[in-house]
């Protein structure tokens, strides 16, 4: 399988993770990375700083309309959600809350779901609500790869585990595994 | 699941039918919207989901109605609102009459929101907002000036970001659960419909305003409308953006110099 991209999406005790699994990742992936991560409302510029220190990967928040590339890491404003276009380029949406939360989790892999199809691999981290699970289901039916952070090594279960009750996970995850596994999908 | 073929099948009967013309949106959030109606009327098949539209004008209404997405507040990112306090209306005190034209108005909240600035500025007086929106719905919404009193509290907090010093809760008055905004924030408010897509230009404007429209737009129909914005904007006039929403990419941008940090350019020539 070519991973066209890999979608990651997380809440409560995610950032940890992320800050665990970047510098472990190689500098010349062939593929994007999209970050979905929910977070306070105005504290919108300091998440691609605190990243973009920790990976030799180029890391920018997403802008509308722009061309997603591979080698980047893109994080979603925060109040927006964002979607992926037929043309492999950015939307941003201001529609109402999914899931308690803008941006949604959901939304970014449901989009992403009908354009990557089976090239797509959305992998679900830390987190306390359930945004993320029904769209790891559109993944899975439209033939992605479902990938959860190991509940188990989670600093909040709630998100990967129902994930794991509800949707049939194809990996799943402990941190230390991650980068090893994203590395692994380059082709 | 409704697929992409079926949006433009959806799209071009509207512009057949209706002479509404949503082909130059943005696909992904569109698709949305229109598979969120699809599910929440029940709607048996595409086949009498599409009949529907095109054969019931109510339906249609109602079809426009939900695929835009209304969602709005006041003093949404108070540090815009802060720098048009600060900035950009004092600079425009200067003339007889303050033309601003508020684009994609939804229910109203932004217009508000400049008025209750205008007054504090003491320019409400010679001061008119053409507040416009392609859905009639949401105008009929904002021109009752009446919002959920359980939002003030969020509104209050933007208020006081953006610069506000009195007392929020004395613009409006509490019924039941709902806040009536005082009458005189309205007074120099105009709400009326006007579609971006084929409506020309109306009238020329000291400051056009036009916040998270735009990313409903591809590429080429964003530049359309920024045209029809700059061919309604004054020399020296402001046009403002929503935060994720940039002039940069219009062949117009030449023309503009932008406001550091903000998304407010000013025509210069
Ligand atoms: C997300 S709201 C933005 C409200 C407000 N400006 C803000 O930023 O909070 C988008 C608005 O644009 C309106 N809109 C969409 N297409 C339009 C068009 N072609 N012409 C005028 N308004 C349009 C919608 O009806 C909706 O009210």
């Amino acid at each position: 399988m070519a991973c066209e991209a890999l979608i990651i999406g997380g809440s409560a005790g995610s950032l940890d993770v992320l800050l665990k699994v970047l510098p472990d990742l190689n500098g010349d992936l062939s593929f994007p990375i999209i970050i979905v991560v929910h977070r306070k409302r105005g504290t919108d510029s300091l998440l691609p700083d605190l990243l973009s220190g920790k990976t030799r990967l180029r890391v920018k928040e997403a802008d509308e309309k722009e061309t997603i590339k591979a080698g980047f890491i893109y994080i979603a404003p925060s109040d927006y959600h964002l979607l992926i276009e037929n043309d492999r380029s950015f939307s941003l949406d201001f529609s109402e809350k999914i899931n308690y939360s803008r941006p949604s989790i959901d939304a970014t892999f449901e989009a992403a779901a009908e354009v990557y199809k089976d090239k797509l691999v959305c992998m679900l981290l830390s987190g306390s609500n359930s945004d993320g699970v029904n769209g790891l289901k559109v993944v899975k039916a439209f033939g992605g790869i479902a990938v959860i952070q190991d509940p188990k090594s989670a600093q909040v279960s709630y998100m990967p585990a129902q994930a794991a009750e509800n949707v049939k996970i194809d990996y799943t995850l402990g941190i230390k595994d991650a980068a090893k596994f994203i590395n692994l999908l380059s082709s | 699941m409704i697929n992409d073929e079926q949006v433009e099948v959806l799209l071009l009967d509207m512009l057949e039918k209706y002479g509404y013309d949503f082909t130059g949106y943005s696909k992904a959030s569109l698709k949305r919207r229109i598979h969120r109606l699809y599910s929440l009327d029940k709607s048996l098949s595409f086949a009498e989901f599409r009949f529907r539209i095109s054969d019931d004008p109510a339906y249609f209404k109602r079809f426009v109605e939900q695929i835009t997405v209304n969602v709005t507040e006041m003093f949404r990112d108070p540090a815009f609102f802060k720098t048009l306090r600060n900035d950009v209306l004092p600079k425009l005190g200067t003339y007889p009459l303050i033309r601003i034209w508020l684009a994609g108005c939804s229910t109203g909240e932004e217009a508000y929101s400049i008025s209750i600035i205008l007054k504090e500025l003491n320019l409400l007086h010679k001061a008119l907002i053409y507040a416009t929106d392609i859905n009639p719905a949401v105008l009929e919404k904002a021109s009752q000036g009446m919002f959920g009193l359980s939002q003030m509290k969020q509104y209050s907090e933007n208020y006081i970001l953006a610069g506000g010093t009195r007392d929020f809760s004395s613009y409006y008055t509490a019924k039941y659960s709902l806040a009536k905004l005082v009458p005189e924030l309205k007074s120099k408010i105009i709400f009326s419909s006007h579609n971006l897509v084929s409506d020309h230009s109306f009238n020329e404007f000291q400051l056009i305003l036009c916040r998270n429209v735009l990313i409903y737009f591809d590429r080429d129909l964003q530049h359309k409308v920024i045209d029809l914005f700059d061919n309604s904007l004054e020399e020296l006039g402001y046009l403002a953006l929503g935060t994720k929403e940039t002039l940069e990419f219009s062949p117009l941008a030449k023309k503009y110099k932008r406001i550091q940090n903000e998304k407010i350019w000013r025509k210069v020539s």
